[in-house]
């Protein structure tokens, strides 16, 4: 059996249909117009307007936490002020307001897993974190983060070894908590920038391990 | 870059754009793009956040039916017209009737 025949048809697949564009929504129609007003006069072009976008969608607010988690793991001395005040630590590099005052940062060990949740309502570092997910701010993560962490965790894909205990922070208007966590194996010859970019919102909050 | 990123990602109230698992969502690439130029203008400019904030809050509560970032584009208008950096004239006549080829 050869088969040629069965492939005749496959080099037919012409597309019948003209290419024609969707039409423009008025609201499309406006926004570009709106932009192609803006980059005439000079002020911007398209590439910045592209990666302005990206930024929001890909990088905002955990990236702060990032940077500060990538700060401790290559500055041992970053690292003791960072435990001990992690407030000021934390504005060192800029990052600050409101909702990151009274910042508390818990490290992570060998031995030791911290989970941050806010069991009264959704108190969250947002300089450094961005808004909270709406999982953080669900009844069943702020009840069973306390009362069962590492059932909880490992529902939501995070199996801590039993021999290794797990801290549970409770935030609130006062304090708020950001996990340090471990830097992960690997990682020796990284630049502290490339080494923001692993830490993840997740495992700051204490719902992952890197 | 500036503490802007910050001050958009916590406006709360009517001026809260839509996220999912507290990232910002664009349903389609000219939400993206209308959103982008808010940023990119007052940034540009040098212009606190509120300079358009405000106007963005001011957009929802005249026409709070309709959806969020048709209203940033109103808003967006309203601060460009207010510049001077172009009238709806202009904006009129700079509007494509169809989508360019790719």
């Amino acid at each position: 059996m050869s088969g040629d025949h069965g492939h005749e048809h496959v080099h037919e697949h012409v597309h019948e249909h003209e290419h024609r564009p969707e039409p423009l929504a008025p609201i499309e129609a406006r926004v570009a117009a709106i932009e192609a007003v803006l980059i005439e006069k000079g002020l911007f072009d398209s590439a910045v307007l592209d990666a302005i976008v990206d930024n929001f969608e890909h990088n905002l607010g955990p990236l702060n936490g990032a940077r500060v988690v990538a700060r401790a793991w290559v500055d041992p001395a970053y690292r003791e002020r960072l435990l001990t005040d992690g407030t000021a630590a934390i504005a060192e590099l800029g990052f600050g307001g409101p909702e990151g005052d009274h910042m508390v940062v818990v490290e992570n060990a060998p031995e030791v897993h911290n989970l941050v949740v806010c069991t009264l309502c959704s108190c969250y570092p947002w300089p450094t974190l961005g808004l909270p997910p709406a999982w953080y701010k669900a009844p069943a993560y702020r009840s069973r983060a306390v009362r069962e962490p590492r059932a909880l965790l490992a529902e939501m894909g995070t199996v801590v070894p039993d021999d290794i205990a797990i801290r549970v922070w409770d935030s609130s208007a006062e304090v708020r908590y950001l996990v340090l966590p471990e830097r992960p194996a690997g990682t020796e010859g990284m630049s502290e920038e490339e080494l923001a970019s692993v830490v993840t919102r997740d495992s700051m909050i204490g719902v992952e391990r890197l | 870059m500036t503490a802007l990123p910050d001050e958009i990602a916590t406006m709360q109230g009517t001026a809260a754009p839509p996220r999912d698992n507290g990232e910002l969502v664009f349903a389609s690439p000219w939400e993206g793009r209308v959103f982008a130029l808010a940023v990119a203008l007052v940034e540009q400019l040098g212009l606190p956040w509120d300079a358009f904030r405000l106007r963005l809050i001011a957009a929802v509560a005249e026409a709070p039916d309709r959806p969020y970032y048709e209203s940033w584009a109103a808003a967006l208008e309203s601060l460009v017209v207010s510049l001077e950096l172009a009238t709806p004239a202009a904006i009129d006549a700079a509007t494509p009737g169809e989508r360019l080829p790719l």
